[in-house]
């Protein structure tokens, strides 16, 4: 546990150095954590010095674990990550600390079929297929939800993250929530033990293995999959439509999932008609009770300015924005913070 | 290097430089053990820290983590034997490429090449070993494996599909791949230790094989390798080094899967790589301590084979012969 702090600390302290020796009369505000919004967020802190010149922000994308752990140690100022905090984690803290989403993001199937038919799967199918149950891509319950479509007889190769990622975690969510046989031998984590198939680094990694080798499946983010032109499948939702992976399908999701008092939510397999069913959101982690009170100040200025106009960045860079219903109680809990 | 800090090398000095020469010997010689010591002592606190960091993970699996082939991050069930048969089999595919034709270049480099072609091959060969490991990696999973795929597993599956090493379904990402990516990795430092090895074999060697009739092929093996072996084999060690530490490439083309199959056709894992993999978002303290832990298998590992191979060198007798640079 010592060297983690020490290596915490000394993250820390690279990133406050680095701020101050660059920073010059603005005031640095230093944030870490998750991969994922790391584009986004890059964005909103472009975009934020027009609204308020005197104030920077630092974001360091070293991850969800290490967002945890550094905003717990208050090495940084604000802690971002894509799945919610544990009890255990939270209890561990200083201080108690605040969930607060940001955006949605959308993780859709893709695989390697002769002529890319559009495929149409269940959540039953997909995780008896990571289950390594149905092995064959003309297996009758595959085909059968596909009529018309040619599958080939070959042998289906499940492509998996290899890195710990809320992409993963994601998806193992909505897995668990489909299928029992996943969640008691599997379950859901941000890296788990998976019953079969390869396991490639990165979204570019599962792309890559995807795009060269026939008969293979895996799972990437939406905003991946748009960029790369990859083949994905529709998937049915809870209310037994066929969704196409969309942006409006994932806002969709996010509107009608149940999000309880504290925002710590998974939004896997929301009832919404039009709701895409395997969607995840992403999360900013504050201190309610903020130490310094001209950092707090600004900090909340700034959650203000992103949940009322960097949603609408959102979209731009394949992000799903916050339905307004969530947006409003979002800004109310915003107001709670203290300074 | 034991002979020139030996005092009866500078025995016929006249007493009073000898006194002055002492001073700036012993100097000299406490800073360079300084220096040695530094090391040393890094050495030693990484373990102390590895092993620190794995307390939790050392106290709930003990051994067991060592033969264990489970890891199971949600049911915080963890083994590291996956992983260490993954670390020394891709290792070792690495070294029975690599050895071979770092050797046979360096030969080719110090002995047979005519002098033009010398320096310009010298700086590829060197190039090669600046490549960074991402860049390689990416190589690996867009050239390289494809045709493998395509190309190489399939005539290996053909001709000695009769062997369990070649058997199995083909994916391209594997075993064999990651060991090939190694092996392109550590040919560079094998070759290039090993042609300043070659080429501070004495002429005098050289020239008396030839004076008793010698081969060219009979100098270079018994004038030169021969002589040379004890140093070739250091370099073999330093390849070795770096093999069981890659990680980048490695987990690039390995195909990450926890298993331990006879087939080199399928998927592997290794230590280093599975750290890289799952330390930045793992959240728990049990699974980042295991983690941990694979850091200090990994130390473990590459001292335990460090061990052996020196232990192999003092068997292999000839003369001591190091690198003049």
């Amino acid at each position: 546990m010592k060297l983690t702090k020490i290596l915490a600390l000394a993250a820390g302290a690279f990133v406050a150095l680095g701020g101050q020796l660059h920073a010059g009369d603005p005031m640095l505000i230093n944030g870490a954590g998750a991969t994922f919004p790391f584009p986004i967020y890059s964005k909103w802190f472009a975009e934020y010095i027009k609204v308020d010149p005197s104030v920077r922000f630092n974001y360091q994308s070293i991850g969800s674990g290490g967002g945890q752990k550094q905003i717990m140690s208050e090495t940084v100022d604000f802690g971002a990550s894509d799945g919610p905090m544990s009890d255990e984690n939270l209890a561990k803290a200083p201080g108690k600390l605040l969930h607060i989403p940001t955006v949605a993001g959308a993780v859709v199937i893709t695989y390697n079929l002769p002529g890319s038919p559009k495929l149409k799967l269940d959540g039953a199918t997909v995780a008896d297929i990571f289950l390594g149950k149905i092995t064959k891509w003309n297996d009758s319950r595959i085909a059968s939800l596909n009529p018309g479509a040619s599958l080939p007889g070959d042998d289906i190769i499940v492509v998996h993250r290899s890195d710990g990622s809320g992409t993963s975690y994601i998806f193992t969510d909505y897995l668990s929530s489909v299928s029992k046989a996943w969640e008691s031998k599997v379950g859901k984590a941000t890296s788990v033990k998976w019953p079969t198939g390869l396991g490639a680094k990165g979204n570019e990694g599962v792309a890559g293995q995807v795009k060269q080798l026939p008969g293979t499946i895996g799972y990437v983010e939406l905003a991946y999959a748009h960029q790369n032109h990859l083949p994905f499948a529709d998937l049915k939702n809870s209310s037994g439509h066929f969704i196409t992976p969309t942006l409006d399908s994932v806002t969709e999701a996010l509107a009608t999932a149940k999000i309880p008092e504290d925002f710590r939510f998974s939004m896997v397999n929301p009832p919404g008609d039009k709701a895409y069913p395997i969607a995840g959101c992403t999360w900013l982690l504050v201190y309610e009770k903020q130490k310094d009170s001209a950092k707090g100040e600004k900090l909340v200025q700034f959650l203000n300015w992103a949940m009322k106009s960097g949603e609408g960045l959102a979209s731009s860079l394949d992000y799903a924005p916050l339905p307004d219903n969530l947006r409003d109680r979002v800004l109310k809990r915003i107001k709670t913070i203290q300074y | 290097m034991a002979n020139a800090l030996n005092p009866s090398a500078t025995a016929s000095q006249p007493p009073a430089a000898m006194t002055r020469r002492k001073l700036g010997d012993r100097a000299f010689e406490y800073l360079t053990l300084l220096m040695a010591l530094a090391v040393f002592i890094l050495i030693i606190l990484i373990g102390y820290e590895l092993a620190h960091g794995s307390t939790l993970s050392l106290k709930k699996f003990g051994w067991h983590f060592l033969v264990s082939s489970d890891w199971d991050p949600v049911s915080e069930e963890f083994g590291a034997l996956p992983f260490i048969f993954g670390t020394l089999v891709s290792s070792a595919i690495a070294l029975i490429i690599a050895v071979p034709l770092s050797i046979a270049s360096a030969v080719f480099l110090t002995e047979l090449a005519p002098r033009w072609m010398r320096q310009p091959l010298t700086i590829f060969i060197e190039l090669l070993a600046a490549v960074p490991s991402v860049i390689l990696g990416l190589w690996g999973i867009f050239v390289m494996v494809p045709w493998l795929r395509t190309h190489l597993f399939p005539w290996l599956k053909s001709s000695l599909g009769f062997l369990p090493l070649f058997k199995g379904p083909i994916y391209g990402v594997s075993m064999l791949a990651g060991g090939i990516i190694l092996a392109i990795m550590i040919i560079p430092i094998i070759t290039s230790v090993s042609r300043e090895i070659i080429r501070s074999v004495p002429g005098l060697q050289r020239e008396a094989a030839y004076a008793l009739g010698a081969t060219r092929w009979e100098v270079t093996r018994i004038a030169v390798l021969s002589y040379a072996k004890k140093g070739l084999f250091g370099a073999v060690i330093l390849g070795l080094g770096r093999a069981l530490g890659e990680t980048m490439a490695v987990t690039m083309v390995i195909g990450n899967r926890p298993e331990i199959a006879a087939s080199l056709f399928a998927p592997g894992y290794t230590l280093a790589s599975v750290v890289a993999n799952e330390f930045t978002e793992a959240t728990t303290d049990i699974y980042l301590h295991a983690l941990f832990e694979l850091g200090l298998v990994l130390l473990g590992v590459t001292v335990l084979v460090n061990a052996l191979a020196q232990l192999l060198l003092k068997t292999l007798g000839g003369p001591e012969i190091k690198s003049q640079h």
